[in-house]
């Protein structure tokens, strides 16, 4: 049987397309959504786009900032973001990789001040084509990778 | 330069041309006998987290040469941090008794995190493989004091390339004066590539070599030698076969040629050979001298001892 809809519409709120699959899991992490408030996520349908398929997150009766949308370019970065207002898209927003990244990047270098002393995390865009971002602190050079990021601090 | 009031001094970074001709210039004032009392009524606190002779031994020798005062520790035993106090608490507190600190510490990061923190200036004095800018600043003082110029020089940088905080920094302070610079090192220890693409997007024309020898066409001026550690083999057969290749003696200054000028940061161990201490070539203790006007300079500057 065809089924009514992948993943419940909302009437307000943000939703996140074209997630790599199984990032949504991640973008959630990364968020910090956590059990704050409703949301939604689909896993692993088939994508024109991604062959190796998409997530859909939909959170309800949140609109996500910018600087909280941008952070998904890190790990998902032609994710489409409709924001919802009314059950209408009032925006499509464009995302795109943030020139600085706090809190939800650990920084691979354990001898780190962000990992010793307890310095917070921030990180700066080195090389936008490579995606490499340098630690404020140690001034190492990482490429983001998913395992790397966290809720935020 | 009073720029430089109230600034900290983390990183080659946050550093342009014009704050490194600043430093240059000064450091030469100093030495040249202004500036004496450029601390007067200072108190400086010196900080080490971990052990350092030279480095201490420096600062501490420039503040009293300017009449300034300075007290610290030695080695992190004597920190309340043995008592479980966090590294930016000590800060917060010693801030409070100081016209500037002087930090070592062996993280990676924590110089700039007590920047954040304290309400004075503060200079790094090395965070553990990151950044010594202090060496950087006097790595350039002397050549500068040597040359007369600091643009259009050929320089070899040669030892651990992979690992040396201090040859990561010199090459970046190299780079913004235009140095045309030869990399010598063994092959697992070579400068990581992300320094060596740093240096082709600024258009700085460089090259690799196995041995000095190699860049014997180059006419060097400078052959800036680097103690390989021991600890990075782990085979000490192989550790010896490689540091062996890269030990200088009057014959690799005949092969370089008269002009060349040798520095090191110290302490060495055997990759230069004693015979070449009695050498014009040999400037590595001029350059450890000149640790202190270069830190009494930088001190004035951000204390405002010096406008």
């Amino acid at each position: 049987m065809e089924r009514a809809y992948k993943v419940y519409a909302i009437n307000n709120g943000t939703v996140i397309d074209h997630i790599p699959t199984p990032l949504a899991l991640k973008v959630v992490e990364i968020l910090g959504l956590g059990n704050k408030g409703i949301f939604t996520i689909g896993v692993g349908f088939q994508s024109k786009r991604l062959p190796g398929g998409k997530d859909i997150l939909k959170i309800e009766n949140r609109i996500l900032l910018e600087s909280e949308t941008d952070t998904i370019a890190l790990i998902a970065p032609d994710a489409t973001i409709n924001i919802i207002k009314d059950g209408k898209v009032s925006e499509k927003r464009i995302i795109s990789v943030p020139e600085t990244i706090y809190g939800v990047m650990q920084c691979p270098n354990p001898n780190c001040a962000t990992n010793k002393l307890g310095a917070h995390r921030h990180f700066k865009l080195e090389d936008k084509q490579e995606m490499t971002y340098r630690c404020e602190y140690c001034e190492r050079v990482t490429e983001i990778i998913p395992e790397n990021l966290t809720a935020p601090e | 330069m009073s720029l430089f009031k109230g600034r900290d001094m983390i990183s080659l970074r946050d550093m342009d041309v014009d704050d490194l001709w600043t430093i240059v210039r000064t450091a030469g004032e100093v030495k040249a006998g202004k500036h004496q009392d450029c601390l007067k009524n200072r108190t400086i606190a010196s900080l080490f987290f971990e052990p350092s002779t030279r480095t201490r031994l420096s600062f501490e020798s420039a503040v009293v040469k300017s009449g300034g005062s300075v007290f610290g520790f030695a080695d992190p035993g004597s920190s309340s941090q043995k008592k479980g106090e966090s590294f930016s608490d000590s800060i917060r507190t010693v801030t409070g008794y100081c016209d500037a600190m002087v930090i070592r510490h062996p993280v990676e990061g924590a110089a700039r995190l007590a920047s954040e923190v304290a309400t004075v200036p503060v200079i790094n004095a090395g965070d553990g493989a990151n950044q010594h800018p202090t060496q950087t600043f006097l790595d350039l003082f002397t050549i500068h004091e040597e040359f007369g110029r600091l643009k259009d020089l050929r320089i070899g940088i040669m030892g651990d390339l992979k690992y040396g905080r201090t040859v990561h920094s010199l090459t970046h302070a190299m780079a913004m004066f235009g140095a045309e610079m030869v990399f010598i090192s063994p092959p697992s220890l070579k400068m990581p590539a992300t320094i060596l693409s740093e240096l082709t997007e600024k258009g700085i024309s460089y090259r690799t070599a196995d041995t000095p020898e190699d860049a014997a066409d180059m006419k060097l001026d400078i052959l800036y030698v680097t103690r390989i550690q021991k600890e990075r083999f782990g085979d000490p057969q192989e550790y010896k076969n490689v540091a062996h290749g890269y030990r200088i003696n009057n014959e690799t200054i005949a092969a370089l040629g008269e002009q060349v000028r040798v520095m090191h940061p110290l302490p060495r161990v055997d990759e230069i050979a004693e015979e070449v201490d009695a050498t014009p070539n040999a400037i590595y203790f001029t350059q450890a001298h000149n640790g202190v006007p270069t830190r009494q300079a930088l001190l004035g500057l951000v204390t405002g001892g010096i406008v």
